[in-house]
């Protein structure tokens, strides 16, 4: 064969053959178990479509002083708090001042609730007033919250043990607040004197995702929307600085996150340490099993998840009391926060962990071990525990 | 098969039939002075022009397209055909030692329309000409050294776009010369421009990002801060050894005064960079490269996320491994090329946990090139690429397959 009609041959073949192959040569995607960000199975084209909105919105809209931020302010996106929509890190972890009982917060006209540590250049950050005290909230991951949202109040209300019944030393009391206007009670709402049982955050003082998005917009952000108009920094009313459509899109995407995938959930050991677990009775208030109740999502609804919480208040001990709280919570109750997703926090947490409500803690068991009040019980006997045992429930924790 | 060899067949029968359109009385090429190897900063004025007829002015320029498949993390987008750009100059001498060029380009994606360069020149003597107009600053080399078929490979310097400005110019004045002795070439080059502004610390980016400041087209009628941006280079080259260069660009970036009120303090920025380039003696290997860092003030009060310190650059090895005549192209080549690409975007540690602050970004990017004629490239890359965030967790892996056509006209 003559050369030159060769080389074009061979080069128009490899070619061809490059272009039909080079998906082959691509990095691969990671297993779904590895990742907690992806929408839940079987959403449609058209709630596929809201969710790429929102996932968007949500990772890759940077605000600039044009475009809002500020001026005082903790983030500059959504993403830059809950990267992969995992936990946080302490670089973006807040504070909140001001309050120490359901009486309401006491700083409101000097910055509160919510301390905005930076500011656009040309501007001042703020800072915790003198005589308020505080508390560090690291962001929590975003994972399965659609779940959360979907359980009944009439279920909380099942769990909670106020005067603690069952004598197991865990009571558990939901966090009744006052509704802003903006938010349309649940269905299956249970009020009482004219509040609602709240479910979300560290001290479960934020009622639904549409609470928590607004909230994070203003006070995170210092970006103001249709549905919370109050500026932050100034304390006045002023235009929207994000459409409503957003917001509602960004609420879509969390709602549609898909829950944490257990990995190896077979291996005998994570077997045996979930049976500890069981067993020193952390599923008191780290509830494995939920329900969540009616959805026009079909993968949401009606569906049995393992969040490995009960969106209850509970007293953690003066250890983890900073003498701050929100809502009708007591400065030293916390909601008890869901394990799903635990083993990949070193994955958004920059590969270690920050755990506990502030980050105090880099490690599980350190997390374990600064448990107190209703959850000392279970500390102990986790203490008790020997090392293999420590290793199986420690191995079972990371396999969420 | 058979319609990729009838689309073969198409394109080459196309291709002849355009060339026996061409009146070669009409366009007469001026080649690029290559009688001796220049030096970067003579990039601008070291094009192929195209004489037309008896017009007072040389034309040229040069366009860029290619195909891709690009993936992230086992997502993809599938098949990509982009028209990166398509540039003209044009080049007039007015009189004895005043000479003018302007550089036009069309970037379909940015839906851009922009002149890079349109400078007037003025030679007072080989070691003292003076420049005004629009000027590409010389930062580096890339910036001003950037047509796409010098190059081996489709993409641009990561570090030399995304992290310094690529075709970064200003409305500005300045003084340039050059100074021979036997092997030794000496060049400086020194202006006083327009530059940046707020958003270079303020921008869609969630980084520090200098090419932000591209976007503000006030700043050919007004500097942000009042205060000029000095750009200062100084380059050595001996013929057989080959170039090094020096360069220094930095002042005050940010709007601190308006209508006469004062309103920020002033906060300024300085980027230094080095650059090189060599030919290996019997291999022909030839060796580039550029590195920079960057230190802007970024005030303590905004937040990390903007980093004050940044670093990063690229080295090309490129070796020819064929030189003949290949499908009646006379001395055509075949290039074996590599891109080492690294950017630090924000050197620095967490205040809150004395961690080290990532946003960081590495590349290695084989290719093989083909130039029929030295100033018309086909070239085909692989980029792999390893991305970290702000707080170092783990990779985000891309790849890419790249083929790609450049030439000058």
């Amino acid at each position: 064969m003559p050369t030159r009609p060769f080389i074009l041959c061979t080069s128009i073949f490899v070619s061809a053959m490059m272009m039909v192959s080079c998906e082959k040569i691509l990095p691969p995607a990671p297993a779904d178990d590895q990742l907690l960000d992806g929408p839940v199975a079987g959403l449609n084209y058209e709630q596929s479509q809201r969710f790429l909105l929102g996932d968007v919105a949500f990772n890759d809209e940077i605000f600039t002083p044009e475009k809002g931020l500020g001026p005082a302010f903790v983030a500059t996106s959504c993403g830059s708090c809950h990267a992969g929509d995992g936990k946080g890190h302490p670089f973006t972890t807040l504070t909140r001042f001001g309050q120490t009982d359901e009486s309401g917060n006491k700083f409101l006209e000097q910055g509160g609730p919510q301390l905005q540590n930076r500011a656009i250049p040309g501007f001042m950050p703020e800072q915790v007033p003198q005589g308020a005290t505080f508390s560090r909230f690291t962001p929590p991951a975003n994972t399965g919250l659609g779940f959360l949202e979907l359980v009944a109040d009439e279920d909380l209300l099942a769990m909670s043990d106020p005067d603690d019944l069952n004598n197991d030393g865990i009571s558990g009391v939901p966090n009744y607040a006052i509704l802003p206007a903006y938010v349309i009670p649940f269905g299956h709402a249970i009020p009482k004197n004219g509040k609602y049982i709240h479910r979300f955050g560290k001290k479960a003082a934020a009622y639904n995702l549409l609470h928590q998005t607004v909230n994070a917009y203003n006070q995170d952000i210092g970006i103001t929307s249709s549905f919370d108009p109050v500026d932050a920094y100034s304390r006045l009313v002023i235009d929207p600085e994000i459409s409503t459509q957003t917001v509602n899109n960004v609420v879509f995407y969390l709602q549609t996150l898909k829950a944490p995938i257990p990995r190896n959930p077979n291996d005998a050991a994570i077997q045996k340490g979930r049976l500890i677990f069981d067993q020193i009775n952390c599923a008191g208030c780290h509830r494995p099993d939920l329900k969540t109740g009616f959805s026009t999502v079909e993968a949401l609804s009606h569906q049995v998840f393992h969040p490995y919480t009960d969106l209850l208040l509970h007293d953690m001990g003066t250890g983890l009391d900073d003498g701050y709280t929100e809502g009708s919570a007591k400065t030293f109750e916390w909601r008890t926060p869901p394990l799903w997703g635990l083993g990949l926090s070193p994955n958004s947490q920059g590969g270690t962990y920050h755990l506990m409500h502030d980050g105090r803690a880099k490690s599980i068991e350190e997390a374990i071990l600064l448990h107190g009040g209703e959850a000392s019980r279970a500390k102990d006997e986790f203490v008790k525990l020997s090392d293999a045992d420590k290793k199986a429930i420690l191995k079972f924790l990371k396999s969420l | 098969m058979k319609k990729i060899f009838t689309l073969g067949v198409i394109v080459l029968a196309s291709v002849h039939l355009a060339n026996a359109q061409i009146d070669p009385l009409l366009l007469k090429i001026k080649a690029a002075d290559t009688s001796k190897q220049a030096l970067n900063m003579d990039a601008i004025y070291g094009r192929p022009f195209t004489a037309v007829g008896k017009l007072p002015v040389a034309v040229g320029g040069y366009m860029e397209a290619n195909w891709q498949y690009l993936g992230k993390d086992g997502v993809s987008e599938g098949h990509q055909f982009q028209f990166r750009r398509m540039t003209l100059f044009v080049a007039s001498t007015i009189g004895k030692k005043i000479k003018f060029l302007s550089e036009i380009e069309f970037e379909p994606a940015e839906k851009e329309i922009a002149v890079e360069f349109a400078a007037l020149d003025f030679e007072l003597h080989p070691l003292l000409n003076l420049r005004g107009g629009m000027i590409v600053n010389p930062i580096g080399a890339f910036n001003q050294n950037h047509d796409g078929p010098k190059w081996e490979f489709t993409d641009r310097p990561i570090a030399m776009t995304q992290m310094l400005p690529a075709t970064w110019s200003n409305a500005g004045f300045g003084i340039y010369g050059k100074y021979y002795q036997k092997d030794w070439m000496f060049g400086y080059e020194l202006y006083a421009s327009s530059g940046f502004d707020n958003s270079i610390i303020a921008n869609k980016e969630n980084k520090t990002f200098l090419p932000a400041a591209k976007a503000n087209a006030e700043r050919f009628e007004e500097i942000a801060s009042g205060e000029p941006l000095i750009t200062g280079k100084i380059a050595v080259r001996h013929q057989k050894i080959g170039e090094i260069g020096l360069s220094y660009m930095g002042g005050i970036y940010n709007k601190w005064k308006d209508d006469g009120i004062v309103i920020d303090d002033k906060r300024g920025l300085r980027v230094f960079a080095i650059d090189f380039n060599t030919t290996i003696p019997m291999l022909n290997t030839f060796i580039t490269g550029e590195w920079a860092w960057i230190n802007v003030d970024v005030p303590k009060t905004y937040t990390q996320q903007f980093g004050s310190k940044q670093q990063g650059g690229f080295v090309d090895i490129v070796q020819p491994v064929l030189k003949r005549n290949i499908l009646g192209w006379q001395n055509a080549t075949l290039n074996l090329a590599c891109r080492l690409e690294y950017v630090d975007w924000n050197r620095g540690k967490f205040i809150e946990t004395g961690g080290n602050i990532a946003d960081e970004l590495w590349s290695v990017m084989p290719g093989i090139s083909f130039r029929p004629k030295s100033q018309t490239v086909l070239r085909l890359n692989y980029r792999t690429q390893g991305q970290k965030d702000l707080l170092g967790n783990p990779s985000a892996r891309s790849a890419a397959l790249q083929f790609g056509i450049s030439t000058y006209f």
